[in-house]
């Protein structure tokens, strides 16, 4: 089983998806000052999407900082974007702009702090994505 | 005379270089970035598509709008002035008057599409119609007791959430029901920017009510939150009703209503509480979903081994200056 890492702000909508997910992660913090997390094996990221109407800005700062590390961005597997439908093309954007960067997959998207069903799919979809990997590595 | 009135202070001015909260100036970006104005949208391209609707769905469509009008309308000359008073920052204070314009916008926007789409005769009557429809009245009623009445700032907010995440959604249905069947599709573009806006202000409020509760002891979070339940469950009675009023004659009530709870849970979880609905009730009717979101549709799933998971929206995105890979 690999790990999880995710950024949620304040609002914490991501936070409480991942707390109900019951998966230990480690949070990327709020605050520039602290410390990252970092992850000794592969992960998969969680983060929330803050795009304007023309989609920019919509991973938020603290997860790009995450990523610009060469030591952990290539311990990244796949990316699960949260979001909401109302942003209509925007929704859920920051997955496919981590996914485009770092060329890994979206594994799911999910609305605000997700639903019943998004967490048994991610739950039971994460199971079945660190199994393959770990097939394929072998 | 007026020196019997007392004084009111003299506010400090307003320093966007020192923020208590960092939401503020992130909101504040992403509101004046968003910012539309209905002359913008052209309106005129869905008058032949205007004049193939049935009477009844005209009529039904005009009432609608006039419902939406009257949201925006407390929204901006009562609600976001009322949540103005309860600022904990003068940050706040600057967005709110941020969301108190954009609603004054969205109820123009209505106006708009009646100029361009509809008879004076026929605007004119659907205003009475909302002057007189009892549901309508009613909720409006429920949300302006809130603002109005209570000394409490938290059960403003909630009132105020629900205004923007439950209470548009039972209109907003229909022009997007027009537009999966390729109706109305000018006019519907213009609903998705006040959608997208509904979903800021829902957003913000919904934080700051979650800032605010941290505040309070655990009896008194949880009094709020019975509070908040209650009256959404009050809410959902009469926007029901109004459903069954305007969408049974279309046979599109259930429907709707699926859209309803859907909205319903996305407004607690933007207050940090848990849905209401289980997700059964919640099965929005997938043309609504694509017309909400067009490119972002639903199969777009790798974990159940469907669709492709490189497709990026629009490039722009990537670009940031902070990525140094």
């Amino acid at each position: 089983m690999g790990g999880l890492v995710y950024y949620s702000s304040r609002s914490g909508n991501t936070h409480r998806f991942v707390t109900r997910l019951g998966i230990a992660a480690a949070r990327i913090p709020i605050s520039p000052g602290d410390p990252m997390p970092a992850p000794s094996q592969p992960f998969v990221l969680v983060l929330p999407t803050y795009a304007d109407g023309e989609g920019r800005g919509a991973v938020p700062k603290q997860v790009i900082r995450f990523l610009n590390d060469p030591d952990r961005r290539q311990k990244l597997r796949g990316v699960i974007a949260a979001g909401n439908r109302n942003f209509g093309t925007t929704f859920a954007l920051a997955g496919d702009v981590v996914a485009q960067k770092c060329a890994v997959p979206v594994l799911y998207r999910f609305e605000l702090a997700g639903s019943e069903t998004d967490l048994a799919r991610v739950t039971e979809g994460l199971d079945r994505f660190w199994k393959a990997q770990l097939s394929t590595v072998i | 005379m007026k020196d019997l009135a007392p004084h009111r202070a003299v506010p400090r001015a307003i320093n966007w270089n020192r923020l208590q909260d960092d939401k503020d100036l992130e909101i504040w970006n992403r509101l004046t970035v968003n910012f539309w104005l209905p002359e913008k949208m052209p309106l005129s391209n869905d008058i032949q598509s205007w004049s193939h609707l049935t009477e009844q769905e005209q009529t039904l469509t005009i009432r609608v709008f006039t419902g939406l009008t009257l949201l925006d309308t407390i929204q901006n000359s009562v609600g976001a002035p009322a949540l103005m008073a309860d600022a904990v920052t003068p940050h706040e204070e600057a967005v709110l008057t941020n969301i108190a314009f954009m609603e004054a916008v969205h109820a123009r926007s209505y106006s708009s599409i009646f100029s361009t789409l509809c008879s004076t005769r026929e605007v004119d009557e659907a205003f009475r119609w909302s002057e007189e429809n009892p549901h309508l009245q009613r909720k409006s009623r429920l949300i302006l007791d809130e603002y109005d009445a209570t000394a409490n700032p938290l059960r403003r907010k909630v009132a105020s959430v629900f205004l923007e995440s439950f209470l548009f959604y039972s209109g907003f249905y229909l022009p997007m029901h027009w537009s999966s069947r390729a109706r109305l599709t000018n006019t519907a573009d213009l609903i998705r920017l006040i959608i997208r806006d509904e979903a800021v202000h829902g957003y913000y409020i919904g934080y700051k009510f979650q800032r605010a509760m941290e505040r309070l002891t655990e009896a008194e979070r949880a009094e709020i939150k019975d509070f908040a339940f209650a009256l959404l469950f009050d809410l959902y009675e009469i926007e029901s009703r109004y459903t069954e009023s305007l969408y049974d004659p279309l046979g599109l009530t259930e429907d709707v209503k699926n859209f309803l709870h859907y909205n319903a849970n996305k407004a607690l979880q933007n207050l940090g509480f848990e849905g209401l609905f289980p997700d059964e009730l919640c099965r929005v009717n997938p043309a609504i979903m694509a017309a909400l979101s067009p490119n972002a549709d639903e199969n777009h799933d790798f974990f159940s081994g469907s669709g492709s998971s490189y497709v990026i929206g629009k490039a722009v995105a990537t670009e940031d200056e902070d990525w140094d890979f």
